[in-house]
């Protein structure tokens, strides 16, 4: 699994970097960046979809 | 408050009537249910979805509505305003709102906020110091309308002294709608006047704060001129105070009311962040409102131009159809896709701003007062209009 960041659907909300931190962090501006690239360690997979769930714009999604 | 009395919430609703004030919720449920887009002649007409998946359609449609204007009265301001509107960023439409607005995010970015947060901390220790011996503490008169208030004062670069003139500024914008256009111009020429004062001094002598980074900085390559600065403070002074100040007051509210979870955040305060997010889901302070642009129909609704919509946050937020459980206030809630602050590109600027306040208030209040209860509660009072929270909240302290 593989996480997807849609940087225009991002409105800074900044559940993500709140609830997986390891994952998602923020530039200036409060908008979301992702940490990781590729293959998703599978005990991050868990915070992954907490933060694909959270996400108030649906900015966020898992594909395999 | 309301002229007159409402008769039926599905053709006459007014968010500013005493029962709305007093439990808004029975009636957003019922709306929700059997007229989940409703409609009202008051205010030159208003429109009022509640289902989540409308609030959330029309605030990312910023084709068919403006945000010239986002609180209800019955003055539409001048269509010459758009595309900034009254205090830009939060009354802009693309494409120019998103230049307003990226100015101003780095200063409430979470690597900001986060270094706010030991004056903030030690200000809301000062506040509970001064009413410590005290049986009973007004949450809200006492504690919590003072946070935000300090907070953005020191911000700006505004005398912390002025907290109550602020407050007065406040309080006449949001509350005072239903008064006529001629008063509430009164009220807006002497924020502007107070403020024009305060800015003519950055000018002279740039400090660093807000203000002073305002008037440096550049919009489309241009400088932005001392009304538009006078515009963006207000905004911000405006935004910052009612909203958060209500926040803490209804979750103080909620914990008052609720051992139980009054009891689990003192013995778990790990849980805060999560539980902040869950007292903001249940307890969304803050209801927005677009103007149609042109004639619409949204889902049958024949929408006309300048007609209100009020984009009710709040109940979006209780919709069953989108939470599990939505009316009961679960703490450790996860995950939780609340819409407190908005959802689309007004998305609350100010939000990671709000949530550090939030959540040191509630930490600083429980850990010196962890047992309290409502002290009376027929003498909570609620604020009316578009930001709902206690404005009187006698809380007993005593263990």
């Amino acid at each position: 699994m593989r996480i997807v960041l849609d940087p225009d659907r991002c409105q800074g909300h900044g559940r993500c970097y709140a609830l997986a931190p390891a994952l998602f962090g923020c530039d200036d501006e409060g908008y979301a960046v992702l940490l990781v690239e590729g293959d998703l360690d599978p005990a991050a997979e868990g915070d992954a979809q907490l933060a694909v769930d959270s996400c108030p714009e649906y900015a966020i999604a898992l594909e395999p | 408050m309301a002229d007159r009395a409402v008769t039926d919430w599905r053709t006459d609703f007014d968010h500013t009537d005493e029962g709305w004030v007093a439990d808004p919720y029975p009636i957003w449920e019922e709306l929700r249910e059997e007229c989940p887009i409703a409609h009202s002649d008051r205010y030159g007409g208003v429109w009022l979805p509640t289902r989540h998946e409308d609030v959330s359609a029309i605030a990312n449609d910023t084709e068919h509505f403006t945000s010239r204007s986002i609180i209800v009265t019955n003055h539409r301001p001048p269509m010459e305003l758009a595309p900034q509107g009254v205090a830009p960023p939060i009354s802009s439409d693309p494409p120019y709102h998103a230049e307003a607005r990226r100015m101003l995010l780095p200063a409430f970015s979470p690597q900001n906020v986060a270094k706010l947060e030991p004056s903030t901390r030690a200000y809301c220790a000062e506040l509970l110091d001064a009413v410590q011996g005290r049986d009973v503490v007004d949450a809200a008169a006492d504690y919590a309308q003072h946070i935000p208030v300090r907070v953005i004062a020191d911000m700006l670069g505004l005398p912390q002294a002025d907290g109550d003139v602020f407050r007065g500024f406040v309080h006449d914008v949001i509350e005072g709608v239903a008064r006529p256009l001629e008063e509430r111009a009164e009220g807006f020429l002497a924020l502007f006047g107070y403020l024009q004062g305060h800015i003519a001094e950055h000018r002279e002598q740039p400090r660093d704060d807000l203000i002073s980074f305002l008037l440096d900085a550049e919009i489309d390559g241009e400088r932005l001129d001392d009304f538009q600065v006078a515009r963006t403070v207000a905004l911000l002074l405006i935004a910052g105070i009612d909203t958060t100040w209500s926040a803490i007051g209804a979750s103080l509210w909620h914990l008052a009311r609720t051992p139980a979870d009054r009891e689990r955040l003192v013995s778990e305060p790990a849980l805060m962040p999560t539980a902040v997010e869950e007292l903001l889901r249940a307890y969304a302070p803050v209801t927005m409102a677009r103007l149609v642009k042109e004639d619409v129909d949204y889902r049958g609704c024949p929408m006309k131009a300048e007609e209100w919509v009020l984009l009710s946050f709040p109940s979006a937020n209780r919709d069953p159809r989108f939470f599990d459980r939505a009316d009961d206030v679960i703490l450790d809630r996860q995950p939780n896709r609340h819409a407190a602050f908005g959802l689309g590109v007004h998305r609350c600027a100010g939000s990671h701003l709000a949530r550090m306040e939030i959540k040191v208030a509630l930490e600083e209040w429980l850990r010196v007062f962890p047992t309290f209860s409502l002290a009376d509660p027929d003498a909570v009072r609620w604020s009316a209009g578009q930001v709902r929270g206690p404005r009187l909240l006698p809380l007993r302290v005593d263990a």
